[in-house]
């Protein structure tokens, strides 16, 4: 909340919120009401080509995602830390810049054992 | 000058952002009829040339087509999560512009038609000013992954599971580098404010952060590709293998609001590559940021953005696809430890500097 | 006075959110209400003036977190349970724990004034970041590292191939 604007900030992100959804909102249920629907058995089957669908679409998955998925929860952790530290380093010095590089070489050794261990390979 | 109550206050930034969502979702349509046209120019075709004078009303026979369009939901679907997904996908695109800055502060004009409060009174192009600006930024598009899994998921299609599982991989391992190379301004402005980052960009071209922090724009560009899904990483909707990827089963407005989605976020890409590296509004001498007294800072503005979304056109025009092993090993064996060790380098280099 | 209207809204969806977790059949729409939950806390924090608090939790629980569970729920194809959920043989061991999560929040709120009187604080992003990376908070942030390094590899090991 700024001193100079009688509106808290988060105020504006509210409006833009409604303001999107309702958008969205509104344009679905319009084509809705304009584009009626003929549905035919073969029309709604599941697409796969033009041929009939086989199985259903959930099959089971490379555990590969799962870990990407991980390794990039550490370094959103990471990036959550990066932004603050950046606003006051200079007034941190160089106590500063020691504590953020043993943090980011800690998670490099996580980052370094993933990378060997062949997480990151397609 | 009087201050302003909340009320007034609150129209304003109603009113400015009512504009922004009118403008994003009109550049949106007209993206589509340059981006058709300028590839058809690329490859020797003449592109959509029909619909009134050189083919200009195309977007606008395109919107009418896809409003009368069937409404379609498959029998397999997941049928409340398959209609909620295009609007989570438009609704995060749009939030995302929130923070960012358009321009410096435009002046209203005197008209007798507007209030007395609102005559001759700055107002500056930008939604809310968040003292955590950036990280507001990444926070949103990090949402921007719901709508493609809930589309992906909900439809309950081989093609569309896969796609979406793919395009998620892929958004947020580009997001972190995306994400990491804002650190670098950052740094240099010490601020979350995107208005200060372009403020400390003032002053002519070699205090732009394109120049002092290339590495970071570098990195950038090449994670925004990827995060928007545009060639050469649009692998979420490879069509000779995915069909059309996690949008496979959607048909009429549904499908018109998931690719307005990925064009608004394309806009964004590009409007904040301006203001973080490009300098935003400012010159590039600062003796061209006004002529005849009138400040150029809004043409400046559109003219980087502008030529970056010329940019993702050309590349789309002349670059192959990627596989997607190469895709995800450029992403995570490269940009994200090049984007790390970006900050810290910055990070020290400012400290000997400023000894 | 719109704050406090906006503080009960948002507390109340919290609420009925969380427990929409837990009745839910489907995984995926626990997924989803515990989203909202997370989301409606998020806004709780920028309620209570700390906009970073508010956007890190966003971007740590909703962005990373949640996105895994959803990735879990897919990958599985956890549908919907079947039966009654796990073996009944829990529920005195469930029960046990939640009376001790009702002792303990209980003796915190009756240790404490029922309407709090919060000094004046600078919520700001700079004043959060500069007690975070304070003499003070040094090695409980350096053990944060620890800590997601050790989730990673056991997240590694458990997914490596058995040869």
């Amino acid at each position: 909340m700024t001193a100079s604007s009688p509106l808290p900030s988060y105020v504006p992100i509210l409006v833009l919120g409604a303001i999107a959804a309702g958008f969205a909102i509104l344009t679905i249920l319009f084509s809705h009401l304009i584009g009626r629907p003929r549905s035919t058995p073969a029309k709604s089957a599941t697409y796969e080509c033009g041929m009939p669908p086989v199985g259903t679409a959930h099959a089971r998955f490379p555990v590969k995602f799962y870990l990407v998925c991980v390794i990039f929860i550490l370094f959103d952790v990471d990036a959550a830390f990066l932004y603050p530290w950046a606003l006051v380093f200079r007034e941190l010095g160089i106590f500063g810049l020691i504590e953020m590089a043993l943090f980011v070489c800690i998670l490099g050794g996580g980052f370094a054992y993933a990378w060997k261990t062949g997480a990151l390979d397609w | 000058m009087t201050a302003l109550t909340w009320p007034q206050e609150l129209a304003i930034r109603s009113a400015l952002a009512l504009t922004v969502v009118a403008f994003l979702l009109g550049l949106f349509s007209v993206m589509t009829y340059i981006e058709r046209r300028l590839l058809a120019f690329m490859q020797f075709r003449l592109g959509p040339n029909r619909t009134g004078p050189l083919g200009l009303f195309q977007p606008v026979a395109d919107g009418i087509k896809l409003f009368f369009k069937e409404e379609f939901v498959p029998q397999a679907a997941n049928r409340w999560a398959f209609i909620a997904a295009p609007a989570v996908a438009i609704t995060t695109a749009l939030m995302a512009v929130a923070v960012i800055p358009y321009g410096g502060a435009v002046t209203m004009p005197r008209f007798d038609l507007l209030p007395e409060w609102l005559r001759g009174r700055p107002i500056p192009l930008q939604i809310a000013h968040l003292d955590v600006g950036v990280l507001y930024l990444f926070a949103v598009s990090t949402l921007g992954v719901y709508g493609i899994v809930l589309a992906g998921w909900s439809a309950n299609n081989k093609w569309s599971l896969i796609g979406a599982l793919r395009s998620s991989a892929q958004m947020f391992s580009y997001e972190l580098a995306l994400g990491l190379s804002w650190v670098g301004p950052i740094l240099l402005a010490e601020s979350l404010r995107i208005e200060d980052i372009v403020a400390c960009q003032a002053g002519g071209i070699h205090r732009w952060n394109a120049i002092i922090q290339l590495p970071a724009f570098m990195i950038y560009l090449f994670a925004a590709t990827a995060e928007v899904g545009r060639l050469p990483f649009d692998l979420p909707e490879a069509e000779a293998e995915l069909v059309a990827g996690f949008h496979t089963e959607y048909a009429s407005m549904k499908f018109a609001l998931l690719q307005m989605a990925e064009y608004v976020n394309m806009i964004t890409v590009s409007v904040l590559a301006t203001d973080f590296f490009l300098g935003g509004w400012h010159a590039p001498l600062v003796s061209l940021q006004s002529a005849a007294g009138v400040n150029l800072g809004l043409l400046w503005f559109g003219g980087k953005t502008g030529a970056l979304l010329f940019l993702f056109i050309w590349l789309r025009g002349t670059l192959p696809r990627l596989r997607y092993d190469q895709l995800m090993r450029f992403g995570w064996k490269v940009l994200v430890p090049a984007a790390v060790m970006h900050i810290l380098g910055t990070a020290a280099v400012i400290l000997w500097l400023t000894r | 006075m719109a704050e406090t209207i906006l503080f009960y809204a948002l507390a109340i969806t919290a609420f009925s959110a969380a427990f929409a977790v837990v009745l839910q059949k489907s995984a995926l729409g626990s997924a989803f209400a515990l989203i909202v939950v997370l989301c409606s806390l998020s806004a709780i924090y920028g309620l209570l003036g700390s906009p970073i608090l508010a956007t890190l939790q966003i971007v740590i629980y909703a962005g990373a977190v949640m996105v895994l569970f959803l990735f879990v729920i897919m990958l599985l194809d956890v549908r919907r349970e079947k039966g009654g959920g796990g073996p009944r043989s829990f529920v005195p061991l469930a029960l046990l724990f939640a009376g001790l999560l009702v002792l303990q929040v209980g003796a915190v709120l009756v240790g404490s004034e029922l309407v709090p009187q919060s000094a004046p604080f600078d919520g700001s992003a700079k004043a959060f970041a500069r007690r975070l990376f304070s003499q003070d908070y040094v090695y409980v942030f350096e053990a944060t590292s620890v800590l997601i390094v050790a989730a990673l590899a056991g997240a590694l090991a458990l997914a490596r191939r058995r040869r």
